[in-house]
């Protein structure tokens, strides 16, 4: 298929129609409102479901009441409106529903602000409701890969049955880039007649599913906790997805960046080896599970004489490179926020001065 | 002779473990036999509230979702608009239903979806050990209201089925009791319209049923039943407010429409 | 190689579409290319700016603090940017509402009176388009076959607009050879 340039916002919503999800429910919030009114038009095209919700906490729950019936479903927002959806995604985890949440994030805490950041790591990646869960967490760096996860995102949801969160910021969602979609997609959802609410009749067996979250005897609570755990250690050793930028045997300083900050770096390291200075990047493509031993492989680079976490976040994403360096280098942070987006003069100045403190 | 009084296939064969007196047994039986006769199991699937209901559907033998705290009508939303072949409804207290997820059932009824919602309406939180809920009467005594609700300070009980049906969405809301056999025999004809009304893709209902809570009130059983009518139904008159076949019937009326059902 | 152009202006002056034609001529020469609008309440009315870079390798960072070319659709717009453009690029002047220049040496100012023209044209909605091929034909970030394709492909869905929009092109071509 032919290149189309398109807006992040709307190619994600296209993407999701593509890969089958006929069902969205959402409220708006910027700077996400424009995948809303895409899909306000485009799913009834193919016969799919498009609601408006009163409320985040409302949408998670509709989002929760259509993955039971073991059908395609998903949601986008933005910082403020996942946090309130958080409540319904702690649910929808320990109900083990399989869904997708987009977060175009935009600058926090509080309202904040309505441009682009990175400050819901820690939400996305540690869990931002309630007990022990976590969602599987994609964070793409191009219009195109934003696609391309969104595609991947329903099958891995399904795999696992469980949420899987797109993690993206403002400039992804706002920004044009060409994008070319895959017509090879299996977009069925996977079969769901163990577990699903999708009444009796249609699943053709006189046994009734349930589901639920709630445990008072501790031993199965405890029990449920542990299958969760096992799942996510599975991906853990499944899922973990990164890219080395320049990393070589070479490299001095390894940076570690994600999502639209990390092609800030990549310029920034280009120019900085034009000066002579040599500089990798490990960019996790994955947040949850975090590739722990990629950032330690690189940093443990004969030359490498420190690591710099570079994120729209106040030292959010530095202590799972702290995490993953585990001490075998001097780990630093440099990251703007509120909309302001680190420039490549500004990562380079910071490169000089910790190569230069480091020597 | 034949048998003339059975377990309705829809409802579980195992022990509830709701309070003596409680009236949520009757409730659920209600349901079942509604079901049962509509012959709906196999496309049915209930959710469940945040309160005394929690586990209701170790009683019931079809699909179930356990929802968490009000959320009840936005996952019943979900499910039916996904799956408008399915039969819906949620089952929610007064706490679940009247504070926390007042918003949640307000957009619903108002979006006129369609599913129905059963509403316990006892006056007090159940499960939570008998705190004051937004329809606990004004001076009832609870554990959040020691010296009787105080309505200069938490204002006047809330009429759930008077307000949604204030909604200008054509919809089905009624009142029954399950306090007398009857008001039962009533509540049981509003439940079948509701699941009707839902079969035909017609509206949103709520029935809502003035229950008892003798643990929570401090009563007997029998003391409890007669509380209820005595200070609840004056409050909470009992018929159908409103109903998809248009008008909204004056209170003094209400009665005698769902008498005429 | 890489470029980078930053458009600005007033909201409703089409700043907007100017970049995604340009970003829309890149993609079908075959190049990377990103457009990043300016977004929020600040769409509504007050400056809209966007930046496209293109270039033959994908796009690093997509803010630009010192673009390569400019825009400027108004004077607060040329005032505020025109010292970011580095040496040996054009700024484009709105020419029919600026009175004053850039006051860089180091640059190709390119200034058209593009309401005047659009005027003559038939169209004062079509200043955008001359500023944009005016802008193009000097620059030559992008081959102007490239830019007649993306006028065609983005008023796909209102062909009727089409011809009058291709006649702007022209329009503002012969503008730019003409300064």
């Amino acid at each position: 298929m032919a290149k189309v340039l398109m807006k992040g916002n709307e190619a994600i919503a296209e993407a999701a129609v593509r890969a089958g999800c006929r069902n969205y429910f959402a409220y708006p919030i910027t700077p996400q409102s424009e995948v809303a009114e895409y899909l306000s038009r485009r799913l009834p095209e193919v016969g799919g479901v498009f609601l408006q919700g009163e409320s985040e906490v409302a949408v998670s729950y509709m989002i929760f009441g259509a993955a039971a019936t073991g059908e395609r479903v998903f949601t986008t927002s933005s910082s403020p409106g996942i946090s309130l959806m958080s409540e319904g995604i702690s649910y929808i985890a320990a109900a083990e529903l399989p869904c997708v949440f987009v977060n175009i994030m935009r600058g926090g805490p509080g309202l904040g602000g309505i441009l682009p950041s990175q400050a819901d790591y820690f939400q996305a990646v540690k869990g931002g409701g309630h007990g022990d869960y976590r969602l599987l967490v994609l964070a793409p760096a191009s219009v195109q890969e934003a696609v391309e996860m969104m595609m991947e995102a329903f099958p891995l949801a399904e795999k696992y049955r469980n949420p899987v969160m797109i993690l993206g910021d403002g400039l992804i969602g706002q920004m044009m880039e060409p994008v070319e979609f895959r017509d090879d997609l299996n977009t069925e959802p996977a079969p769901a007649d163990d577990w699903a609410t999708s009444g009796m009749d249609r699943r053709g067996r006189d046994r009734r599913n349930l589901i639920r979250t709630l445990y008072l005897v501790p031993s199965e609570l405890n029990a449920h906790n542990l299958k969760l755990k096992a799942k996510y250690d599975r991906m853990r050793r499944e899922e973990v997805r990164w890219e080395n930028y320049a990393v070589d045997p070479s490299i001095r300083l390894l940076l570690v960046s994600y999502g639209t900050m990390s092609r800030v770096c990549r310029t920034a390291i280009d120019r900085l080896r034009e000066e002579g200075l040599a500089v990798g990047m490990v960019r996790p493509k994955t947040l949850f599970p975090f590739p722990r031993e990629a950032v330690l492989a690189a940093a443990r680079q004969g030359e490498v004489r420190a690591v710099l976490s570079v994120e729209m976040s106040m030292g959010q994403l530095v202590e799972d490179v702290e995490w993953s360096v585990r001490g075998v280098r001097p780990v630093f942070w440099f990251g703007k926020c509120g909309g302001e987006v680190p420039t490549p003069e500004e990562v380079m100045a910071e490169a000089r001065r910790i190569l230069r403190e480091s020597e | 002779m034949g048998k003339t009084f059975r377990r309705p296939q829809a409802l579980a064969e195992t022990p509830t473990h709701y309070c003596p007196g409680c009236t949520h047994g009757i409730a659920h039986r209600l349901v079942a036999e509604v079901i049962d006769e509509l012959g709906i199991r196999g496309r049915t699937v209930g959710i469940a509230p945040v309160g005394c209901a929690v586990l209701c559907y170790n009683y019931f033998t079809f699909d179930f979702i356990e929802a968490a705290h009000g959320r009840a009508p936005a996952i019943a939303t979900g499910l039916k608009r996904v799956r408008p072949d399915l039969v819906v409804f949620t089952y929610q207290g007064d706490g679940d239903l009247a504070s926390i997820g007042m918003s949640e059932i307000v957009h619903a009824a108002n979006r006129g979806e369609k599913f129905v919602t059963v509403f316990i309406n006892n006056a007090v939180y159940g499960m939570t050990g008998g705190q004051m809920a937004p329809t606990t009467l004004p001076d009832q005594r609870t554990t959040t209201s020691p010296f009787g609700r105080k309505v200069a300070q938490t204002g006047m009980p809330v009429k759930m089925a008077e307000l949604l049906a204030a909604l200008e969405t054509p919809g089905y809301i009624v009142r029954e009791a399950l306090i007398r056999p009857k008001y039962i025999q009533r509540a049981k004809k509003a439940i079948r319209n509701a699941f009707s009304y839902q079969l035909e893709n017609r509206c949103f209902s709520l029935v809502e049923l003035i229950s008892t809570c003798p643990t929570n009130w401090g009563m007997t059983p029998i003391e409890a039943l007669s509380w209820a009518e005595e200070k609840m139904l004056p409050y909470y008159p009992l018929g159908v407010f409103k109903s998809p076949e248009g008008g909204r019937p004056a209170p003094g009326a209400a009665e005698r429409s769902a008498d005429a059902a | 190689m890489q470029r980078e152009v930053q458009f600005a202006g007033f909201g409703g002056q089409g700043v907007m579409l100017m970049g995604q034609i340009l970003a829309q001529a890149a993609m079908i020469e075959g190049y990377e290319v990103v457009w990043i609008p300016s977004y929020g309440p600040e769409m509504r009315g007050g400056t809209a700016y966007c930046t496209v870079v293109l270039g033959d390798r994908p796009i690093g960072s997509p803010i630009i603090r010192n673009p390569q070319h400019l825009v400027a659709m108004n004077r607060p717009s040329l005032e505020k940017f025109a010292p970011t453009v580095r040496p040996g690029g054009v700024i484009f002047v709105n020419a029919s509402i600026i009175p004053v220049g850039s006051g860089r040496t180091d640059v190709d100012e390119l200034r058209v009176p593009i309401v005047e023209l659009a005027r003559d044209l038939g169209n004062v909605k079509a200043a955008n388009i001359i500023a944009l091929a005016a802008f193009v034909a000097r620059s030559r970030v992008v081959r102007f076959e490239a830019l007649e394709q993306a006028v065609r492909d983005k008023f796909a869905a209102k062909a009727k607009l089409i011809p009058l929009n291709l006649q702007a092109l022209e329009v503002g071509r012969n503008a730019a050879a003409g300064t």
